[in-house]
């Protein structure tokens, strides 16, 4: 099957590859890039264990061709943390019991990265709805609630610090 | 530093450890199945049955085999020549690994594509051409055995004693009782009040996040086998590849990595493992498989669907008297149920509950139908979801009967606190309970006086636009299997292991035979040995799930790994207590009757600056053992439990029903759970939170329902009922602390409790809503439409 150059920032570094127009991102990001982070588990857009960050927007990998995202920024769970600091919802997410088996962990912690952007004071309902698209099967959600709101605060508080030179 | 802060350095038993496990899962570095790649690693997909019952007319494979990457298509009939087209059942039958001329459910396997990458073995499946001849399919289990239905197992013809006995009817698997039936007939002839349910248990599904998966890699030149399988009990599967491949047990290595969630789903031998591991030893490269959504939904172990009848006696003042049930237990087209060996029904005998019944008897029969096989206990120990269902179902029933309050007829038929130890009138000696204390607290705290008031004025007002219902279990587990002389699977007993091994300079590793799944062992085990030992949690490592490196366990399901394992633990954990007290009587020159033990080390009685560190002790293990002893800090213990552990909980549930749409709003569940001694309370509270909401999903929503035809209905996620966080409810645990009498540290095992107990209490509010209308019973699922048709048949709404 022919294939097509594709060309993306995936956690701030430029990729090019050759990809198959039917290639799923995910399979891209597993399988060619080895970043294994994303995880597959239902894929029709339901579980969101795939879930990964295009351009400021939460995205499920399993329903999304690499070719799509051509010139796309990419952030998956592997470019969270900064220079060996974990970012504040990996963080919150340890601190919180967030997880148990790990398996929707990825795309849980790209999906808080993305909404608590987008909603930097959530209550716990609009936790709740807004990672409603990514399924746990282990925790029952209220440590991830938990996980999400410890975040949210940390990044508050970050934001209050003042900038050291 | 002071004693306290010693031990609190340890981060032992009681501590809320942050878990071990977590810094790889937050980073994307976990090593799930389908992470892995082997150099030249193939590809394999499954050709799967479109029908439910047909048989096998022709399998052309030439337009699949034309395609560039395909490397090959394997057939029943190539895996004959092998002896590897069937295969045994754990629970004593055979299974087909493909289908050997004849399909029995909807997606089962009929051959397997080999490509060189994911999308062309895809493709491959696309282009495999079976000719299928269709039979009449048999979906219900009652008419399965009717005396003319179709012959679905031709394997078995003429075959009239099974694996459990005596066969009646071709497609019956088994009947099973237990229990006393002359007296419990005589209980119900005399006694003069009885009441009888219908209740059906329906199939629904495990469904973990990550699905099954291999990675199998046959090493031609060195005769050696590695599998990378998702297997809640690798060390069992390493024993059954090698009686099927006839290859050494020795060169044969199952490895367990991480497992995004298991949940009973993972603990049988599937064919696409089986296939894999074959197309590896064939091809002489690494296979992968993994399998997608829908093949787990359809293929891999459904778990319940007991059509279960239950009975009760008693007197008019509510004492039970007696208990009857018969099941008609449908096990899919081959009996693949994971129990162990003696019990077909698992531990479904449990099933007198919290209660002291005097007499019970219960018959399960197995039948084979044209669905998936399976059976396996959904975050459970065998069958005991269905027993608790029963019975908190049951007894339910007979308080209405009786216009009995739910709770004062459970205090009234409760064992007491100085029965225990108790035996059951089946057979089971329960260790330890307070019933009676535990369900005080809950009422307490729910103040459940005012609930009923609250509930009754709402009866009261035809203008109030919810029903109200408060539903309530107070449930025993048997868990922890279990005794060697009860249980077996394939023969191996079912013990646990543990071996520890402490380092010169005081850190230590401990490898155990279970695995875990989420259960978070690496954190929880090494608080065992950090109380037993003295050694900080933070320098011992736990590993699992490597059959080469570990000893032989029997893996983990059943809420085995704490009650089994974790006893293991504990029994290394003193053998090395034991040969470090004479190591530090070496070192202080003193009889060991001299010392005692204190926290992280050994001190002379009565001198607290006399004292050997187990890092002293450990380094002089190495560095000079007294004479005559040998080198070394380790030990290795088999444990073999003297009986099952008995978690129990008592759960207090209040749904507000909308009369207009029927949907249920959970207001309030407080969940009491007592599992003994406590080993870490964070991951405790999680687990339940876990199964609650598991449980919440099998009550509210889940159902693998098919068609007349055997067509599955809803075998994806968009049908399959997982809760989101919007649905999922805000849980409030609670607990007691009962240790076991017979457990090294008292612990009884939790993460299934909150499963098994939660869903009767769901059906037990919703019934309780409709009470006063008469209801008795309400199939689940409880979803808002049948529950709509529910509030329509009362004339409740429009």
């Amino acid at each position: 099957m022919s294939k097509k150059i594709v060309s993306m920032n995936i956690n701030g570094k430029k990729v090019e590859e050759a990809v198959e127009s039917r290639t799923l991102l995910v399979h891209f990001l597993r399988e060619k890039m080895n970043l294994t982070g994303a995880h597959i588990g239902c894929e029709t857009s339901h579980c969101g264990a795939c879930t990964v960050d295009i351009d400021g927007e939460s995205v499920k990998s399993c329903t999304c061709f690499a070719v799509q995202c051509e010139g796309s920024d990419i952030i998956t769970v592997e470019g969270l943390a900064q220079g060996g600091v974990l970012h504040a919802v990996q963080e919150g997410f340890y601190q919180e019991h967030g997880l148990q088996c790990g398996f929707c962990t990825p795309g849980m912690l790209t999906r808080a990265y993305r909404f608590l952007q987008d909603n930097p004071n959530p209550t716990e309902d609009e936790i709740r709805v807004g990672m409603s698209g990514n399924l746990c099967r282990c925790t029952g959600y209220q440590n991830i609630v938990k996980a999400v709101q410890y975040a949210a605060n940390k990044l508050r508080e970050d934001a209050q610090k003042p900038v050291t030179a | 530093m002071n004693a306290p802060d010693r031990k609190a350095a340890l981060q032992g038993m009681g501590d809320s450890r942050l878990r071990k496990e977590d810094a790889r899962f937050i980073q994307g570095k976990g090593n799930y199945v389908d992470d892995i790649k082997l150099p030249g690693m193939v590809h394999m997909d499954i050709v799967r049955s479109p029908l439910a019952h047909a048989r096998i007319k022709k399998i052309n494979k030439e337009k699949a085999l034309a395609i560039p990457g395909v490397i090959a298509v394997l057939t029943a009939d190539d895996l004959k020549p092998l002896k590897l087209h069937w295969m045994p059942t754990l629970a004593g039958d055979v299974a087909a690994v493909l289908a050997d001329e004849k399909v029995h459910f909807q997606m089962q396997e009929v051959a397997v594509v080999l490509a060189d990458d994911r999308y062309i073995a895809a493709d491959g499946v696309e282009a495999v051409e079976v000719e299928y001849e269709e039979l009449p399919v048999v979906i219900d289990p009652f008419k399965a055995l009717e005396k003319d239905a179709p012959v679905l197992r031709e394997d078995l013809a003429g075959k009239t004693e099974g694996a459990h006995g005596q066969r009646y009817h071709h497609n019956h698997i088994f009947t099973w009782d237990a229990g006393d039936k002359e007296a419990t007939d005589a209980a119900f002839k005399s006694a003069p009040v009885t009441v009888t349910e219908k209740l059906l248990y329906p199939r629904v599904h495990p469904c973990p996040l990550e699905t099954c998966g291999a990675v199998a890699s046959f090493d031609p030149v060195r005769g050696e086998l590695t599998t990378y399988m998702t297997s809640q009990a690798p060390h069992v599967v390493r024993t059954v590849v090698s009686m099927l491949s006839g290859i050494p047990e020795s060169k044969v290595r199952i490895v367990s990595p991480d497992i995004g969630g298991g949940f009973g789903n993972k603990v049988g031998v599937y064919p696409g493992y089986v296939c894999a591991i074959v197309s590896s030893i064939v091809l002489g490269r690494p296979v992968k498989w993994v399998e997608d959504r829908i093949e787990n939904l359809s293929s891999t172990a459904f778990a319940r669907d007991y059509h279960m009848t239950g009975e009760l006696a008693a007197t008019t003042d509510g004492k039970i008297l007696g208990l009857r049930t018969h099941v008609i237990a449908d096990h899919g087209a081959f009996d693949a149920c994971a129990d162990p060996t003696k019990f077909p029904a698992g531990l479904f005998h449990i099933c007198s509950g919290s209660y002291d019944i005097p007499a019970a008897h219960c018959t399960v029969e197995g039948v084979y139908t044209n669905k998936a096989p399976g059976g396996v206990a959904y975050r459970c120990s065998f069958r005991v979801t269905e027993a608790v269902y029963l019975i908190e179902r049951m007894v339910d029933v007979l308080a209405q009967k009786l216009n009995m309050d739910k709770a004062e007829i459970r205090r009234k038929n409760f064992i007491r606190k100085e029965q225990f130890p108790y035996t059951s009138a089946f057979g089971f000696e329960y260790d330890s309970g307070d019933y009676h204390t535990a369900l005080e607290k809950v009422l307490d705290a729910v103040d459940y006086k005012s609930l009923r008031a609250e509930q009754a004025a709402k009866r009261a007002d035809p203008n109030s636009p919810t029903l109200m219902g408060i539903g309530l279990v107070t449930f025993t587990e048997v868990v922890g299997a279990g005794p060697t002389k009860m249980c077996d699977i394939l023969g191996m007993g079912m013990f646990d292991s543990c071996e520890i091994r402490v380092h010169p300079t005081g850190s230590a590793i401990a490898r155990m035979g279970t695995i875990t799944q989420g259960q978070g062992h690496q954190t929880t085990y090494a608080q065992i040995i950090a109380t037993e030992l003295g050694i900080p949690s933070e320098v011992i490592q736990v590993e699992e799930g490597d059959t080469s490196t570990a000893p032989y366990g029997l893996g983990t399901y059943g809420s085995r790994s704490t009650p089994v394992a974790g006893a293991a633990i504990a029994m290394a954990a003193r053998k090395i207590h034991a040969k470090a007290k004479k190591l530090a009587a070496h070192l202080l020159e003193v009889g060991e009757n001299d010392l005692e033990w204190e926290i992280d080390r050994f001190k002379v009685k009565g001198s607290s600056d006399k004292f050997k560190t187990m890092s002293d002790i450990a380094w002089a293990a190495y560095n000079k053992p007294p004479a005559g002893m040998e080198p070394g800090l380790e030990a290795v213990h088999y444990y073999d439990p003297p009986n099952f552990t008995y978690p129990f909980g008592i759960y207090l549930c209040v749904v507000d029903i909308d009369k207009g749409t029927g949907e249920t709003k959970i207001r309030r569940f407080y969940a009491l759970d007592d599992c003994g001694t406590r080993i870490n309370p964070m991951i405790i509270e999680g687990q339940i939170h876990g199964g609650l909401t598991e449980g919440f999903a099998v009550a509210m929503g889940q159902l693998l329902s098919f068609d007349a035809q055997g067509n599955i209905q809803g075998n994806t996620l968009m049908d399959y009922f997982l809760p989101t966080a919007v649905e999922t409810p805000h849980w409030e645990t609670d607990f007691t602390v009962t240790p076991s009498p017979h457990h090294p540290i008292g612990a009884k095992g939790v993460a299934e409790s909150p499963h098994v107990g939660s869903i009767p209490t769901f059906t037990s509010a919703m019934v309780d809503a409709f009470a006063h209308l008469g209801v008795t019973h309400l199939e689940m699922p409880h979803t808002a439409y049948r529950i709509w048709k529910e509030l329509k048949a009362h004339g409740l709404t429009h």
